[in-house]
């Protein structure tokens, strides 16, 4: 059974995201990284780009497949986690942590609302 | 559910992750794929390939049978010998490849799972006119044992004429013992050996290996393996619709008097040229994949066969079908962006070293 924190919020296009004062840190979740299987490539938005809530805002490959990244909320990119360019193993060893792709400047609070709860994202999983 | 092999159990209890693989139940990985690569690479690994098809070409007319059937020559080869071959359609396009085992008064043919149908249909349909008898033999499991360890690993946990053959077998020679045939051939670009046996057999011997550290492997890994030697996967790099010449197995080709199936149409093609098969090394950001574009710096256009990223390079590497003669730096549409790569000359790796070579 995946790891799948009550803390955070879920997009079923499997992103996680964490909101800090209207800052969002978004990653996948264990249970995408494990599908996947081992990632060998991370494709990260610019800082300062501009996202609306289901952009596409990046790209995780693995030795199987390449696989969009969703932004979860709308806003715009204020960080990224670099240390993926070099070690995208991070997301499979430690998806919730040091595995975390990007943060969001939210423009609309609204926008975590639309995602799925912790319950939510576990039922859906069990029923794909 | 799909077809289980003789492993079956024996994965699930490895941690297998089950996938359907051309109708069978088959681990696609055990925890991770690039350790499992890096295992074969640099220790040893054993893979399940029971799924693949086993065939014994047997009678008097055997021989020329297989010297029809097939676009390389059994006559190459003497008996302990083992041979790979394209078997091709009228037009020269390759139904399957495949590995000839040659013994003493009969053969052996190790086909694909995927064509099994259409193979076992095109040879039943060619032997007509020849004194051969054709037997499928599902009984059996087949194990291989890949990496610089693997041929000490396995021979230790053998005796007698098998821990002899496995020790003194010559690249692409084959001995059988009993039920067993046991040949130094394989599909990573590492030595070692494959093992067809019974399926009570595979599951103890299976079970001696990774007891001795041998690690299970997965179809994933099996592909970044054999991609980094170098070596085609069927359905990928070639299918009925490309020949040998696009497909880089020239080689196997043996353009003698006789006269074998899609034979003309291969000398037709040699006359008037052919776009070939080639590596690609990426030098930009992302990861190759099959039918990503390849733009040439003149123009023309190809197509990405196989992709994956390399675990022994870490780099991005690919099989490409690229107009004749193409070389230097290409670039390759990815995600509607360009991304330079470099004309190589495959295998990429061999004994865990990088070998290919700048076209």
């Amino acid at each position: 059974m995946s790891e799948i924190p009550a803390e955070l919020r879920y997009a079923a296009s499997h992103e996680w995201a964490k909101n800090d004062d209207g800052v969002v840190t978004v990653g996948i979740t264990e249970h995408a990284q494990d599908a996947m299987g081992d990632l060998v490539y991370v494709e990260l938005p610019e800082v300062g780009q501009v996202v609306a809530a289901g952009d596409e805002a990046g790209v995780v490959e693995s030795v199987k497949a390449a696989s969009d990244i969703y932004a979860p909320v709308s806003g715009e990119v204020i960080e990224i986690n670099e240390s993926l360019e070099d070690e995208p193993e991070l997301v499979n060893n430690a998806p919730y942590e040091g595995g975390w792709l990007f943060k969001i400047q939210m423009s609309e609070a609204g926008d975590l609302d639309n995602l799925l709860t912790a319950d939510q994202y576990q039922a859906q999983i069990e029923s794909e | 559910m799909g077809h289980r092999t003789a492993l079956y159990d024996a994965h699930l209890a490895a941690g297998g992750k089950m996938v359907d693989f051309g109708g069978w139940d088959m681990p696609i990985n055990y925890g991770s794929q690039i350790e499992e690569h890096h295992a074969v690479r640099q220790h040893a690994g054993v893979f399940d390939v029971s799924h693949m098809t086993v065939v014994d070409i047997a009678g008097a007319g055997a021989r020329d049978f297989l010297r029809h059937l097939l676009a390389n020559d059994v006559d190459r080869v003497t008996p302990g010998r083992a041979l790979y071959s394209g078997m091709l359609n009228d037009s020269g396009g390759v139904i399957d490849d495949l590995i000839a085992y040659k013994r003493d008064n009969d053969y052996r043919l190790v086909v694909n799972c995927a064509t099994r149908e259409t193979d076992l249909d095109w040879m039943e349909k060619h032997a007509g006119g020849f004194a051969v008898d054709i037997r499928e033999r599902a009984d059996l499991a087949m194990l291989a044992i890949q990496g610089p360890q693997a041929r000490s690993l396995v021979a230790g946990l053998l005796s007698g004429a098998r821990a002899e053959a496995v020790n003194t077998l010559k690249v692409f020679g084959f001995a059988e013992d009993g039920d067993w045939m046991i040949a130094r051939t394989g599909y990573t670009g590492e030595d070692g050996v494959e093992i067809m046996l019974p399926g009570a057999d595979a599951v103890k011997l299976w079970e001696q290996l990774l007891d001795a550290g041998v690690a299970p492997i997965g179809l994933g890994a099996r592909d970044t393996l054999r991609l980094e030697a170098g070596m085609n996967l069927y359905g990928n790099d070639m299918d009925e619709s490309i020949t040998p010449w696009e497909a880089n197995m020239g080689w196997t080709l043996v353009l003698n008097d006789r006269d074998f199936v899609g034979r003309q149409p291969l000398l037709n093609q040699q006359q008037h040229g052919h776009g070939e098969l080639v590596g690609l090394v990426l030098e930009g950001k992302g990861v190759l994949r099959a039918h990503q574009q390849v733009l040439l710096p003149n123009g023309e256009q190809g197509e990405i066969t196989s992709g994956t990223f390399s675990p022994t390079l870490g780099k991005s590497i690919a099989l490409a079908r690229l107009p004749a003669g193409a070389t230097g730096k290409v670039d390759v549409e990815i995600r509607n962006k360009r991304q330079p790569a470099q004309v190589v000359k495959p295998p990429f790796v061999r004994n865990g070293k990088a070998v290919y070579k700048e076209l």
